[in-house]
């Protein structure tokens, strides 16, 4: 194991690393939660792709007066009929007044008053996603055929909903590659630092023959084990915080937000996160140490 | 030049000049070599360039002007990551001795050979032996700071010599240590001598030099390097 090698460097305890560990611990809690917002954020673009492809809704405004309800009744039979026509449409489902208010329900709540309310009807319609439907034309045929029957196409709004993400997304990447740039600067400085300190023990080592590479091994091995301690604490960080958000999203889900939660693959990448910050520091700390002896006669 | 062995040089300087950054030259067309297996005195009043003669020659300073050869090769021409394989073949005793403080002096004196990938158990065998032949076999296991003067300078000492160097350049090496001591630390260096080393010892005792007439001296002054007879007045 790297971290039992022997170091003719005194950095072992060295005032310039103490300060390393805890920084690496804050990137790599801020690297767990931009992480856990990618797959998040990806897990609902993929949901809402898959959810729009297929599906569609038609609205039937309900008629008022004493045999609206019958007349409402009469104008979604002919809808669902004029979609299960339709070729490229797999069903034409309309949803009782029931499920209509349980869609309601996050929003307006389960009050009588709700129940009371001229509440348009709603026919869930599953399409092909294969078939190449022309909805324009479809939905004018409806609204001649069906008197205040529209169709609604999720894939507008939802393209939008789903570009918002995916922005999100890139910029959490971005995030992530910025904390990433901000760990290798600290890791340079810090080097650069105990390297001062250690001018003289360097210069022996150098004048005795010793190649570049065996003292930015040493350096390299020692940003290793700081960078390894300072990921594990940001972890111990992360993983509470992480799991209390997520259980704080499921608590509201119920219909009103899609599912939060974050897959395994993602738990997977955030417990590496410890082992990608230790190698980064001591890449860049080899980096720093051969780009500084480069410049002794 | 000069000559006093016959052999290939195993260092020749010609017409070298230092500067510090954009002082003046503390030495100028310096031009000697020493042949392989001689041993020399360099002498020269305090503050004449004898550190920083040896610096250049131990590869800790590159020269402003003029050529240093060293085991045949120009070190103006060599490249970066040949050095360290030139400098393995370099003993030096530093003037201040230059230990690691955090190391004991087994660890110190081990260093030469770690640095070139020595295997543990040959390190563990042959470091004690010499510094049981300085005289530190009890002080194995002591850092620097709590040895004498003269023991840290024979920790410097087996540092130098623990691989067998071919050319060992040693910086006042006798300064802190009694008669007694420095006579067996002459010895040590005429036997790696004997033994192929060639040997460059830079001091201002001039009772120890006496003692080892049949070793030439050079002669550093005023930034140049002369025969003792040659200086001019």
């Amino acid at each position: 194991m790297k971290l039992g090698r022997r170091s003719d460097l005194p950095l072992k305890g060295d005032a310039t690393g103490r300060f390393l560990p805890w920084l690496v611990a804050l990137m790599v809690y801020l690297s767990a939660v931009s992480l856990a917002g990618v797959f998040v954020l990806n897990g609902l673009v993929r949901s809402w792709d898959h959810d729009v492809s297929g599906t569609l809704t038609v609205q039937v405004q309900p008629v008022p007066g004493e045999a609206g309800e019958a007349l409402t009744d009469e104008r979604v039979r002919q809808a669902v009929e004029l979609m299960r026509r339709t070729p490229g449409v797999l069903a034409a489902r309309p949803l009782d007044k029931k499920q209509i208010l349980s869609l309601l329900e996050p929003w307006l709540g389960n009050t009588d008053v709700v129940k009371d309310l001229p509440l348009p009807r709603l026919i869930d319609v599953t399409v092909d996603a294969d078939a190449n439907l022309d909805l324009l034309s479809l939905a004018e045929r409806l609204s001649r055929s069906v008197q205040g029957a529209t169709l609604d196409d999720h894939r507008i709004w939802l393209s939008r909903l789903i570009n918002l993400s995916r922005t999100t997304e890139w910029v959490a990447i971005a995030i992530l590659v910025l904390i990433g740039c901000v760990t290798s600067a600290t890791v340079i400085y810090a080097t650069r630092t105990s390297m001062a300190v250690h001018r003289s023990v360097i210069e022996v080592l150098h004048l005795i023959g010793a190649h570049d590479d065996y003292i930015a091994r040493q350096f390299a091995d020692r940003s290793f084990a700081l960078g390894f301690s300072g990921g594990l604490i940001g972890l111990a960080l992360a993983v509470p915080s992480l799991t209390a958000i997520g259980w704080a999203a499921r608590r509201i889900e119920g219909g009103f937000l899609p599912s939060l939660s974050l897959p395994v693959s993602g738990w997977v990448m955030i417990g590496l996160l410890p082992v990608a910050a230790a190698t980064l520091s001591m890449l860049t700390a080899r980096v720093a140490v051969h780009a500084t002896l480069a410049r002794m006669p | 030049m000069r000559h006093n062995r016959r052999g290939e040089h195993i260092i020749r300087l010609d017409s070298v000049g230092l500067r510090y950054g954009l002082g003046p030259e503390v030495l100028r067309d310096i031009s000697f070599a020493l042949p392989s297996g001689s041993f020399h005195f360099l002498t020269g009043s305090s503050g004449a360039g004898k550190s920083s003669l040896l610096r250049l020659m131990y590869l800790g300073l590159r020269p402003t002007r003029g050529r240093v050869m060293l085991f045949d090769k120009d070190i103006a021409l060599t490249k970066r990551f040949e050095l360290p394989a030139l400098r393995r073949r370099i003993g030096v005793v530093f003037q201040d001795f230059r230990l690691l403080d955090h190391l004991s002096a087994m660890d110190n004196v081990a260093l030469p050979l770690r640095v070139r990938g020595v295997k543990e158990a040959e390190v563990r065998k042959h470091v004690p032996e010499l510094l049981n032949w300085v005289g530190l076999s009890d002080q194995i296991n002591a850092k620097p700071p709590t040895l004498s003067g003269g023991q840290k300078q024979r920790v410097a000492i087996a540092r130098a010599v623990i691989g067998r160097p071919d050319l060992l350049l040693a910086d006042e090496p006798t300064g802190n240590v009694d008669d007694h001591i420095a006579m067996r630390l002459l010895h040590l260096f005429e036997e790696l001598n004997r033994l192929g080393t060639t040997v460059l010892i830079a001091t201002h005792n001039q009772g120890l030099i006496d003692r080892f007439p049949q070793h030439p001296r050079l002669h550093l002054e005023r930034g140049t390097v002369y025969e003792p007879e040659e200086v001019p007045a």
